[in-house]
């Protein structure tokens, strides 16, 4: 059993309804590189985040070396020898990388003994793993590869022997990339063992020795990675469920009702999140958009909504051109009949701690049937909304219950109430049934499909690929920020999940 | 309650949890009493007989609250809209400008139901104008709200000393005042509304301002949860993205919340000028405003919980005082303690009993909805 570093028996996770983590079992043989791959949310990060020290398991067993340990907090992990490269890192940004190291290992008050002895053992560092950092310079000037290679002496340097990557890459140029896996092959040469969580598949391909994957809190299989394909990864982890299809006839696409064209868009830190896309989506058609996320669909969503700022590009909707790189207003948008149903109904679509009424007209609350001069019609939105209750089968029937204590799927329905019941132009619609019980989701599909039969132009983002296919009569696939492929919802699964991991994209976008 | 889903029944929410507070703020007031070496039940009995104990005194306690619905009803408006306006006293005391204006122009021509109006104008005019700034700094660069209000706090301030010791003194005056208004800029007592109670209101400058709060009350009520700009900076209070969402200028209805905000702090003004000293004085405000956030808190920035959290920082007040008098070894300082325990417990610790209080009423709760059942089937 010594060639074991890290064995997870039974670990067990819940977040109030949440099963983040279910039975999880998992070893990890010492001086290998072991790959965890999953969609978002499948668990993954909720598994490491038990093993340094976060969060409790609520039962199961952590063994190190053999032995059984518990782990309070990130401290005991650190004892242990598991060291944790975070997606976001945790360093002071107008530190030097030598503070940064030391930083809570100072070993007394008195700091001169402690720098010179940091500074002695990160030459020893760089030297053995070619993990060269200029000691004296400040994080804050630092490219970002370096910034985690930073990250990766403080695990070293509080002795690390297990070393896990969250996302590492996310973040990285490919060549930043490519260099980051040279590292952990040195220091899996050195005898140090690397837990890589990821969702790119092309990563666990190139560089580990083992792969499990996760899926919707579940361990669903470990491989060997010489033995196992991209094709069976992908398979794995999407999943073969039984499919919802809806009933869903030929479309008759019209004239085109949303067009975009070169549209990019940067976060506030300057980084590209969205990538010269261009598309069109046509009356009676419903063009989904496949991906993993992160990869820019929610940006994408945004600015076509008017939230956020678009760098360049154009959008027309009904043939008429929107302000995407200028001041911003939805409220005008939806006066020129484009709906919007957010990705995330908690924060965006809904204020949770209003009455049901009150987020019905979220939005549209300029319009004159709910107000009477400056004051709120407070009758013609209660029957409004009582109306909506009824047709979409909104339970509790109650328009004065408090938003927040509707379950997932009812807060989801108000939200698509409140849209389609508009009769917009042009629905978007981010993630509709994410975190909706079984029974809401074939309401919610049967609704977007009969808006599209109403003639209605419908774009759809999901991370639920099979979610994608039902629905859509056309699957754009997102990948970093751009569009790489188009494919008819006949597809197969393996070929789209190719393409959202970015594989078979890199290929086409050169061909 | 109408659901089955709501946590606590509103009688609970809005009476126990504060009550339960407000006795455990007192029992450690009374344990602190003891500590000084007197009688708490006796310091109780003085605040309760200060504040209640004759027609006078009452007219002194609601003296008091007026100021403090005033404060408490702006921090609330602020607070709905996400936004922490500290610079109630400030805006306050600006206002002052406002009234003492207004009385000095008209009050020797004019009638009290003429200049009234006009200083309410003129106060809430001041006020908002105090606010403006920070609010548009806030909405336009960024700049946090609790550290502008703060600032101008010490900036209405000095402004305040420069205007009574060169502007608005009378000439050969060494007060830093105005000079005292005539008829015209005194407000009429309410000793009619207390002589119904059969009180006899003394020397007590209870005056009709009292009722310029009950209104300034049920407009706020009327703002924040009948009108389309409530509805908006509600929406901005609770969720800044959904605000952006809904196609909310945030900008504009920050500075707009604000203005409102000042403008109902200086509107405090009119009680300790026109209504008790008739003349504006150095430091009138007396930290009303930083009250007006404990009561705002206490009273859930709900207008039908601010009157009364505002009447029994009155109490505290009037009552404090009486202690003070009474016994000589409990300090003022020592009634500032007891004021500070009830904030600390009414609004900082709010939460400390919920959890247990919660817990019994769901057990009830459950047995109540399976009784309902039964009887349903």
């Amino acid at each position: 059993m010594d060639n074991i570093a890290i064995e997870l028996r039974g670990i067990d996770k819940s977040f109030g309804p949440v099963h983040a983590n279910k039975n999880i079992n998992l070893k990890v043989r010492k001086g290998t590189i072991h790959g965890i791959i999953g969609e978002n949310g499948a668990g993954k990060s909720t598994l490491m985040s038990i093993l340094y020290g976060f969060y409790q398991a609520d039962s199961g067993e952590i063994v190190v070396d053999g032995r059984p340990i518990t782990i309070r907090d990130p401290n005991a992990a650190i004892s242990a020898g598991i060291g944790m490269v975070h997606q976001h890192f945790m360093l002071v940004e107008n530190f030097t990388v030598l503070e940064n190291v030391m930083l809570g290992a100072e070993d007394s008050q008195i700091l001169n003994k402690g720098i010179a002895k940091a500074r002695q053992e990160l030459k020893r560092l760089e030297k053995e793993y070619a993990l060269e950092v200029n000691p004296d310079a400040l994080i804050e000037e630092l490219p970002v590869g370096l910034q985690q290679r930073v990250e990766i002496l403080k695990a070293l340097y509080r002795k690390a022997d297990i070393l896990i990557l969250d996302e590492p890459t996310g973040v990285l140029t490919p060549a930043e990339a490519d260099h980051l896996f040279r590292i952990l092959g040195q220091l899996k040469a050195q005898g140090k063992t690397i837990i890589l969580i990821t969702h790119k598949l092309r990563e666990i391909m190139a560089i580990t020795d083992e792969v499990s994957v996760m899926r919707r809190g579940e361990m669903v299989a470990t491989r060997t990675t010489g033995e196992t394909s991209v094709e069976e990864l992908a398979e794995l982890m999407v999943g073969r469920r039984v499919l919802l299809r809806v009933e869903k006839g030929e479309g008759t696409p019209g004239d085109v009702k949303l067009s975009v064209q070169g549209l990019t868009v940067k976060d506030s830190r300057g980084v590209t999140m969205v990538d010269d896309v261009s598309l069109e989506v046509r009356a009676g058609e419903i063009v989904g958009i496949a991906g993993v996320a992160g990869n820019g669909q929610s940006e994408l969503l945004e600015a076509i909504a008017g939230i956020r700022k678009g760098t360049s590009g154009t959008v027309l909707l009904n043939g008429q051109s929107v302000d995407v790189t200028g001041h911003r207003d939805p409220a005008a948008l939806r006066a020129r009949g484009l709906a919007h149903v957010p990705e995330d109904r908690h924060h965006v679509g809904l204020v949770l701690k209003f009455e049901e009424s009150e987020n019905a007209i979220l939005g549209y609350h300029n319009d004159p049937r709910y107000l009477n001069g400056v004051f709120l019609n407070i009758d013609a939105i209660r029957k409004d909304a009582e109306e909506k209750i009824a047709k979409y089968d909104i339970r509790p029937p109650n328009a004065r219950l408090k938003t927040a204590n509707f379950s997932g799927g009812n807060q989801q329905k108000i939200v698509l109430a409140r849209e389609m019941e508009r009769g917009p132009d042009v629905l978007i619609i981010g993630q509709p049934t994410r975190g909706v019980d079984v029974g809401a989701i074939e309401f919610i599909h049967k609704r977007i499909i009969e808006m599209r039969d109403q003639g209605k132009a419908v774009l759809l983002v999901s991370v639920e690929l099979d979610e994608i296919r039902a629905l859509s009569d056309r699957i754009l696939v997102m990948f970093a920020g751009r569009v790489v492929g188009e494919r008819s919802p006949d597809a197969t699964e393996g070929e789209l999940g190719l393409l959202m991991a970015g594989v078979e994209g890199r290929k086409e976008a050169a061909e | 309650m109408s659901t089955p889903y709501a946590k606590l029944p509103g009688w609970v929410e809005y009476g126990l949890v504060p009550l339960v507070n407000l006795a455990v703020a007192f029992i450690v007031a009374g344990l602190v009493v003891l500590l000084v070496g007197e009688n708490p039940f006796e310091a109780a009995y003085h605040l309760i007989n200060g504040a209640f104990g004759r027609g006078e005194y009452i007219g002194f306690t609601l003296y008091y609250a007026t100021t403090f619905i005033f404060t408490g009803l702006a921090v609330a408006v602020a607070f709905h809209c996400g936004l922490f306006n500290i610079g109630g006293e400030g805006q306050a005391y600006v206002g002052g400008i406002g009234v003492a204006l207004a009385c000095l122009w008209l009050d020797q021509t004019m009638p009290w139901y003429v200049v009234f109006p006009i200083a309410i104008i003129g106060s809430a005019f001041f006020g908002a104008l105090w606010a403006f700034l920070p609010g548009w700094l806030q909405a336009k660069r960024g700049s946090h709200i609790v550290i502008t209000t703060i600032m101008f706090n010490f900036i209405a301030s000095s402004l305040m000393v420069y205007l009574l010791t060169r502007v608005l003194k009378p000439l050969g005056s060494m007060a830093p005042q105005t000079r005292t208004f005539a008829e015209g800029g005194q407000l009429p007592k309410l000793d009619w509304l207390l002589s119904i109670f059969g009180l006899n209101i003394g020397t007590a400058p209870f005056n009709i301002s009292f009722l310029l709060a009950l209104a300034a009350a049920f407009a706020v009520w009327v703002l924040i949860w009948r009108t389309k700009l409530g509805y908006e900076m509600r929406t901005m209070g609770h969720s800044p993205s959904a605000a952006r969402y809904a196609g909310i200028r945030e900008s504009r209805i920050t500075v707009i919340a604000m203005m409102i905000s000042g403008g109902l702090a200086g509107m405090m003004a009119l009680n300790p000028i026109m209504g008790e000293q008739f003349r504006m004085q150095l430091d009138f405000v007396q930290g009303a405003g930083f009250v007006g956030i404990a009561v705002a808190l206490m009273g859930r920035s709900h207008p039908g919980g601010i009157i009364p959290a505002a009447i029994l920082f009155g109490v505290l007040y009037q009552g404090g005082a009486e202690i003070a008098f009474e016994m000589p070894s409990i300090s003022r300082d020592m009634i500032v303690i007891i004021q500070g325990l009830v904030i600390l417990f009414a609004g900082a610790l709010e939460n400390m009993f919920r959890p247990a209080i919660t817990r019994a009423f769901a057990t009830r709760g459950q047995r109540a909805a399976a009784v309902v059942q039964t009887k349903g089937a």
